[in-house]
């Protein structure tokens, strides 16, 4: 368990509970629920949640996935700097932003779960982890490759002259291929 | 996380066709899905209608409006799929009606081998359900709420106010006026186990992700034993009996007759008082059986941990790999199946898989482990450390698992082709046709293998390529050269690898 990087689990929660948040905020919204404004209120923090935590910072060790389409949102975030890249702050914030979500029914699950998330990332920061944001490698990394490559080969592979490899009509035999398997009807 | 889950569920995101014959690629495979789904849909359907047309709950229906439909009608779908998610992780009873199938053709048994993606689909599906029945009973929550509050019309609130009176069933479950929604989940046997078992479901799922689950396999691992907690809350989720319905009075009361007379109830001869009660949790019923079989199942696997497996022989081979020669009272394998190991000594929990690279034909089985993780690395180093000859760390081992791959026998010429760490198992065929071309062994019709081996460098497996030299060697020797063609293919070789060889290489 110690090679764990537990801001990829928290980032998986976290995700997935501001996805809770928002489906039980239009629920919420849409039925026009008892004390519906905290509803509201929780459609605008699970999208925040969800645009904050859907780019996958890079790992420390082996490669990194990126989620389909997330490098606009990596730049966006990466673009708030000390902020989303200390995962303390990301812990204190989703502890602060779940909070309302706690009066009405409808979002209490988000609420739990995103809680849950920010006690992860809790731990995360304790070891000492941070967000990296994964960005394209650079063109230059690569060797330059030898210009011998590009042109196809001039000459043939080496094979035993073409007096030899030519099949004599006189040595039918030899020149016959036997097949390894026989020929039935 | 979400684009491969997204595609399963919602396969309208892309081309239907492409996306079906990606993941389902053959025909039996196709046909299990199509009879779980049909299942799936049936019950819904059914579940739908006996509560959306069912006499019991016109009262509550009145209430609720559909949203009693649209939660009854998921539960049902949970039920079935609760009850299906823990038979494909049995894997000795998986072994057991593999075995028993051995007349009824390869591909049956073939479907055994996909029994993951059967149960992450049986999750998906479990998920979905989860979501439609949360909201219904959100909206029931609500609805409940606002007919006791007296927002509804006058039916509605005689309704929900049947029961304070002492020695009358009610039916509405919010029995006070200073209830709340949050207070009735977090005060009902079913609210609390709801939550209970959602938060449980929602970690299994996020530890589950294929990120996760492929780097960081202990906390997927160790989360997804929240199985425990998720059925215990599952079967106690039915046993406040929330869920309400009219029984029988003397006389009886119709609803279509008194709807309109609430005011009169309990006055008029022909309409009653209307007397309500739960139905009998039934979700128990769906899964006591897998719940007894997967406990079996454990049971076993703890009592294959006691057996004792002994060292045959441990031969370090060079990058790393270790090759432990054991044996087990009792144990057969074909060829191409794989086994459990535990060590104790390492990590009492952790069970690996390894291919096995013997032949059953011999009477010992063997694994090849590469130094890759945490656990083999620690295996490897413990096993350096002992003094020659002397018998390696205390071993578990379960299985063997996997369907055999006994078709390779049937024909005259065999192509097989091998991929980096695929190429384990073919140590196990090659040396099992030998054995059984030396022996002349009537079962084998094969005459000439041609062999492909894929890989980036031989590095990772010099222990194979030296398995195919000692066979090329005995093929030799018995004159026959050909039975065995084999040819490698290094995709990690690049320009740098060329220079160094200057032009001597291949």
């Amino acid at each position: 368990m110690g090679k764990i990087e537990w801001a990829m689990w928290a980032n998986e929660q976290a995700l997935a509970s501001g996805l809770i948040l928002l489906t039980g905020g239009i629920v919420g919204v849409a039925g026009q629920f008892r004390d519906w404004q905290f509803a509201a209120y929780a459609v605008a923090a699970g999208v925040f949640v969800c645009l904050l935590e859907y780019p996958r910072g890079k790992r420390n060790k082996g490669t990194s996935v990126e989620r389909t389409g997330q490098y606009c949102f990596t730049v966006c975030v990466k673009s708030f700097g000390p902020l989303t890249r200390n995962y303390y702050v990301r812990a204190f914030l989703h502890a602060a932003i779940c909070v309302p979500g706690a009066f009405i029914l409808a979002t209490v699950l988000g609420c739990v779960c995103l809680g849950i998330a920010s006690l992860i990332y809790l731990a995360a920061a304790i070891r000492g982890e941070h967000w990296e944001p994964i960005l394209p490698r650079e063109e230059s990394a690569r060797k330059p490759v030898a210009e011998s490559i590009k042109r196809p080969p001039q000459n043939p592979p080496p094979r035993p002259p073409a007096e030899i490899r030519r099949k004599r009509a006189e040595d039918l035999e030899g020149a016959a291929y036997v097949n390894p398997i026989p020929i039935t009807e | 996380m979400f684009p491969g889950s997204w595609c399963l569920i919602l396969g309208t995101f892309l081309p239907y066709q492409t996306w079906w014959s990606r993941v389902f690629k053959c025909q039996s495979e196709r046909i299990n899905i199509v009879v779980w789904m049909a299942i799936n849909i049936f019950l819904f359907v059914w579940f739908y209608f006996l509560y959306d047309v069912g006499e019991r709950f016109v009262y509550t229906r009145h209430i609720l409006g559909s949203a009693l439909s649209w939660a009854r009608a998921p539960a049902a779908v949970l039920n079935f799929n609760c009850m299906l998610i823990l038979l494909p992780v049995c894997r000795n009873l998986l072994s057991l009606i593999r075995g028993s199938f051995m007349c009824c053709g390869r591909t049956i048994r073939k479907q055994l081998d996909k029994n993951l993606k059967f149960h992450k689909l049986v999750a998906y599906m479990i998920a979905l359900m989860t979501v439609v029945h949360i909201i219904a009973h959100l909206v029931n929550a609500e609805r409940y709420y606002d007919s006791r509050q007296g927002d509804y019309d006058e039916l509605s609130t005689i309704l929900s106010k049947l029961g304070d009176t002492p020695n009358s069933s009610y039916l509405n479950p919010i029995r006070s006026t200073s209830t709340t929604p949050t207070l009735l989940v977090f005060t009902s046997i079913a609210g609390l186990t709801g939550v209970v078992i959602t938060l449980a479901l929602i970690l299994m799922i996020t530890s589950s992700m294929e990120v996760i689950r492929r780097s960081y396999f202990e906390v997927f691992w160790f989360t997804h034993h929240l199985f425990i907690v998720f059925f215990a809350g599952l079967v106690f989720h039915g046993a406040g009996r929330i869920v309400r319905g009219q029984i029988a009075t003397d006389p009886p009361h119709d609803p279509e007759d008194c709807e309109d007379k609430a005011d009169d109830w309990g006055v008029d001869v022909d309409c009653p008082i209307p007397e309500f009660a739960g139905g009998f949790p039934q979700t128990w019923m769906w899964v006591i059986g897998p719940m007894i079989i997967y406990v079996c199942e454990r049971l076993l696997r703890f009592f294959r941990c006691l057996q004792t497996v002994r060292y045959r022989k441990i031969v370090i081979r060079p990058s790393k790999v270790l090759e432990l020669q054991l044996m087990r009272n009792g144990f057969k394998m074909d060829v191409g199946q794989y086994i459990f190991l535990n060590c104790p000594a390492i990590s009492q929990l952790e069970w690996h898989p390894f291919t096995m690279t013997s032949a059953p034909e011999e009477d010992f089985f063997s694994v090849h482990i590469r130094s890759v993780g945490d656990w083999t690395q620690k295996l490897i180093s413990i096993v350096e450390q002992l003094p020659e000859g002397s018998q390696g760390p205390k071993l578990s081992v379960d299985g063997p698992f996997g369907t055999a791959s006994e078709d390779v026998f049937d024909y005259e010429v065999a192509m097989l082709v091998g991929a980096g760490i695929g190429v384990t198992p073919f140590a196990s065929i090659l040396k099992s046709i030998w054995y059984k071309f030396k022996e002349s062994n009537p079962k084998l019709h094969t005459r000439k293998i041609y062999f492909y081996w894929l890989c980036r460098e031989t590095h990772a497996f010099e222990w194979f390529a030296d398995l195919l030299q000692v066979l090329e060697r005995e093929m030799e020797e018995r004159g026959l050269g050909d039975f065995l063609t084999y040819k490698l293919f290094l995709t990690g070789w690049d320009q740098s690898q060329g220079d160094t060889c200057n032009g001597s290489c291949r």
